[in-house]
């Protein structure tokens, strides 16, 4: 049996009572999914990731969404939000809580919108993500049942974010998961949407999760996603983001956790005065691998693009970068900025970093840069020579490598969750442990 | 054993009729073994290089057209093409700069190129204009009291075999890629030097003194290299645009630097681009690349690429040695309905070693450009360091320039540094020249040629000032 063929055996059984295009959209994508299998490092989007550590895996599905309420309390973020709460995929109603969520926002689990508003998403589920996007896209579509949707309806301000948890259990067989994020912002409507992935120090899970975010004029959302999940975690995830006039929307994609981790963000920017913010952190040790492939459509005239991605990479670990930038024929006045800086940290890692642009208009403004260095020892021996010692000082310089990116999150609770992770996880030779210390001190006092 | 089966194959088609086929100068159409044999005998090549060109080709037989290039063309016809046509008759040629196109005759005045080198360019008889004869021998005279071989590279196969034997295809191999493999199953001429240890070239190689080479062929090979503290630069190529009737142009280029040895290598390609849909026009698809295998060696490309349909070309640079120094410096232009898919790469194993690549394109026109590089940092390439910035400026809203750059950094001890700009030429910048009684195609050119002026200024004097005025006829007609 081949490989797609396997993962497709653990499909379930439809229910009778699923909607037509639901059951006919499954069909498709596994389809689809069977025909082209799990992509090889020669195709060029995975030239530096090798799946076959999912490939060759045997993933079941998970049959309940128990997860131990303290365990979560102690590790959600410490942020007043509405939460939908997932665990291997399966919703968990216990642990939700979206109380006080104003009248013109709905916040449901896919399965619920399935079952009570099919025709209401119907049409914009999967509209973004098809079948063809990857070998991961169709067999999300094949799988997925669960997941989350919000809806906004036009002038919605929702104030608190709205986080969507995804935990990972540590099972005795691992599963995998495929939740499908869906979100729908009306015309001038705002909101905040953290998915977060965490779970047990021993999970061994793949998730496979597919994001659409669809903006209507003048609609701003902020989309945080904070990856902490084990490290033998395998996950793959793409955002897909399709934005009309003067809309906006900001990604933060913070990635800290898990063995494999391969992140696809697009954005398409259809209409004039749209606008796409990238920024993106990475740290990873160990044997961690981390790819992000970036693009943005710069399908009209005067939409703006602005990217900033920053790596950590000590031990073996491996990281890859590919930012594409393209501007369609007679999309004028473009300004599109791109900016990726590594920091190796050990001998051993590796970073591969590609970033592109695909020009057909001349009235741009256009550039990329990419980095990839150690830390300054001028600036180490600046430090030391007032006083710091030395593996206080690297600590001190690699935080405010990543600080560039971090200023620029909006939410100070994963602000400070993010630098305390950076801190707390950095090698020997970098002792932090006084400053964070100190830092516990202050914040208790 | 398979290389005696091979042998054995050959000598059987020999008997097949082809040697008494090598009277005849033009092969037909079609490319086989016995095609290859033909080449080989022709030349009156050793056995050795005949059994290499075979074993090439059985390596190209087995590859397939890389497709991954942004360039779009209709599939080559292999069987279409002869290999192999011997240099044209004095008498076939024109006579005189009379008989030759007038629209070529404007445009070697614009570049102000010398009567008598016009009418070599234009493929006049050159002893019908002049004799080249005494230019070649005083230079020949000087190069040998150096100790400096620069022959063909079919001499050099006839009398310097072992050199030959030692390097080539040791920086590009046979089965390298799908061209290279094509070129070392049926390269028929080429360059050959070699520069002692020690010798400080006298003088600019070029290809344009070597005594044939006004029949370059479609399939060149080069192989110059560089002995222990040897310099040498070389040019290739010429800015004039130049007659020739191959579509097809598959090079190959190696280069190899021994310890503390520097080679420059510049070139400047005006091939036919083709009429305005496109049509016609030369395909180029050159592998070049310079191997720095001895410690503190030095390898510089710098190209001025304007002519040709389709430009697929990378010249790149091994650092293996110590401290070594790869650099590449590049302007490549493209109007009409050209595509260009150009760029380098600077694989650094050595400890130390060094490199820059400065890329400029301009795109007018129709045309679509690309750069594409590749910048590998080995583990043990303890403090290497990198420096890209590549830039594209865009005249028109019908042309498209793109930038991929890869690179694949294994070393935290290396600094890796890219920057890339597309933008077009400024209003305010032309605005002001305009102010100031220029007119808006002058402007242009003068923007256009500050904006190549890290790389001009790498080139030799008489190629750089060569360079400018080409660069203004590429993109005449491309403002207003």
């Amino acid at each position: 049996m081949s490989a797609p063929q396997r993962f497709l055996e653990r499909l379930p059984a439809r229910r009778g009572d699923e909607p037509s295009w639901v059951a006919a959209r499954r069909q498709a994508g596994a389809a689809r999914f069977e025909a082209i299998g799990f992509p090889t490092r020669r195709d060029e989007e995975w030239k530096y990731t090798d799946v076959r550590r999912i490939a060759d895996g045997d993933f079941g599905l998970a049959t309940h969404a128990d997860y131990d309420r303290d365990q979560f309390e102690s590790q959600r973020l410490a942020l007043d939000a509405y939460q939908l709460v997932f665990v291997d995929g399966r919703f968990n109603a216990e642990l939700s809580d979206l109380e006080g969520l104003p009248a013109g926002a709905s916040v449901q689990p896919l399965s619920q919108a399935i079952d009570q508003d099919a025709e209401a998403i119907g049409g914009s589920l999967g509209r973004l993500a098809g079948v063809d996007f990857s070998p991961f896209t169709a067999l999300s579509t094949a799988f997925a049942d669960e997941g989350a949707v919000i809806r906004l309806a036009p002038g919605t301000v929702v104030e608190k974010p709205i986080s969507l948890v995804m935990l990972s259990r540590a099972n005795d067989v691992p599963v995998m998961s495929h939740p499908r994020v869906l979100i729908m912002a009306g015309a001038n409507s705002e909101a905040t949407v953290i998915e977060h992935y965490l779970g047990e120090e021993e999970a061994a899970n793949f998730t496979n999760v597919v994001t659409e975010v669809l903006l209507e004029r003048g609609a701003i959302i902020d989309h945080y996603k904070l990856q902490e999940a084990s490290l033998s975690d395998l996950h793959i995830a793409s955002i897909h983001v399709d934005q009309t006039r003067d809309s906006r929307f900001n990604s933060f994609n913070l990635s800290l956790g898990g063995a494999l981790v391969r992140n696809d963000l697009v954005a398409d920017l259809n209409a004039e005065g749209a606008e796409t913010g990238y920024n993106g952190l990475f740290f990873v040790q160990g044997r961690q691998h981390v790819d992000n492939h970036t693009l943005v459509n710069h399908n009209a005239p005067r939409t703006f693009s602005n990217e900033n991605y920053k790596g950590i990479l000590d031990d073996r670990a491996h990281g890859v970068f590919n930012g594409k930038v393209y501007v369609k024929r007679d999309a004028q006045q473009i300004e599109a900025y791109q900016n990726n800086a590594n920091l190796l940290l050990s001998d051993r890692a590796e970073i591969d970093t590609k970033p592109e642009l695909v020009i057909y208009a001349d009235d741009v403004k256009c550039s990329h840069g990419a980095t990839t260095g150690q830390l300054d020892e001028e600036a180490v021996y600046g430090l030391r020579a007032r006083g710091i010692d030395e593996p206080m000082a690297r600590a001190l310089l690699t935080l405010a490598f990543a600080g560039e990116v971090m200023e620029q999150v909006k939410l100070h609770a994963i602000a400070e969750r993010v630098e305390r992770a950076v801190a707390g996880r950095l090698p020997e030779r970098f002792n932090l442990a006084d400053l964070v210390e100190t830092a516990e001190a202050v914040q208790e006092a | 054993m398979a290389s005696e089966e091979m042998e054995q194959l050959v000598r059987r088609e020999y008997k097949q009729g082809f040697v008494t086929d090598i009277e005849s100068d033009t092969l037909p159409p079609g490319l086989d073994e016995s095609v290859i044999a033909f080449i080989s005998q022709k030349k009156g090549e050793p056995q050795w290089m005949l059994d290499w060109r075979l074993e090439a080709y059985h390596r190209w037989l087995e590859m397939t057209t890389p497709s991954w290039a942004h360039l779009d063309y209709p599939p080559i016809d292999y069987q279409a093409i002869s290999y192999f046509s011997a240099p044209k008759k004095p008498e076939d040629r024109p006579q005189s700069l009379d008989e030759v196109d007038p629209k070529l005759l404007e445009t070697y005045e614009k570049l102000g190129i010398p009567l008598h080198e016009r009418a070599a360019l234009a493929g006049v008889a050159v002893d019908a204009v002049f004799d080249s004869v005494s230019v070649t021998t005083t230079f020949k005279e000087k190069l040998g009291e150096a100790g400096v071989i620069f022959c063909s590279i079919s001499e050099a196969i006839r009398d310097y075999p072992e050199l030959v034997q030692q390097y080539l295809g040791t920086v590009v191999p046979q089965s390298d890629n799908y061209f290279a493999a094509l070129n070392s199953a049926v390269f028929t001429d080429g360059s050959f030097v070699y520069v002692p240890e020690g010798v400080k070239c006298p003088m600019e190689l070029s290809t344009y003194f070597r005594i044939n080479a006004a029949n370059t062929g479609q399939f060149e090979r080069t192989l110059i290299i560089c002995d222990k503290r040897a310099q040498v630069s070389y040019l290739e190529g010429c800015t004039a645009p130049q007659r020739d009737e191959n579509q097809l142009h598959a090079a190959v280029v190696e280069l190899v630097a021994l310890e503390d040895a520097y080679i420059k290598y510049s070139t400047v390609q005006n091939w036919y681009p083709g009429d305005e849909d496109g049509k016609g026009g030369i395909y180029n698809f050159v592998t070049k690349r310079g191997d720095c295998r001895g410690d503190r060696s030095r390898i510089s490309w710098t190209q001025v690429e304007t002519g040709s349909a389709i430009t697929w070309k990378y010249p790149s640079c091994m650092l293996r040695g110590k401290d070594s120094v790869g650099e590449f410096y590049s302007v490549a232009v493209t109007n009409g309905r050209q595509q260009a898919d150009t760029g380098t790469k600077m694989i650094h194993l050595g400890e130390n070693t060094r490199s820059t690549i400065i890329s400029k394109g301009i795109a007018a026109g129709r045309s679509d450009q690309a750069y594409r590089g590749l910048v590998k940092v080995g583990s043990r390439a303890k403090g290497a360091r990198n420096y890209t910035q590549c830039d594209s400026l865009l005249i028109g809203d019908q042309c498209g320039a793109h930038t991929f750059p890869y690179q694949e950094i294994g070393n935290s001890t290396s600094t890796v540094e890219h920057e890339a700009t597309t933008s077009k030429i400024a209003d305010d910048q032309l605005f002001y020249c305009r102010a100031r009684g220029i007119d808006e195609e002058d402007a242009v050119s003068m923007i256009v040629n500050g904006f190549c002026k890290d790389v001009f200024q790498e080139l030799p004097m008489e190629f750089a000032v060569e360079a400018e005025a080409l660069l203004n006829v590429t993109l005449e007609g491309s403002v207003g």
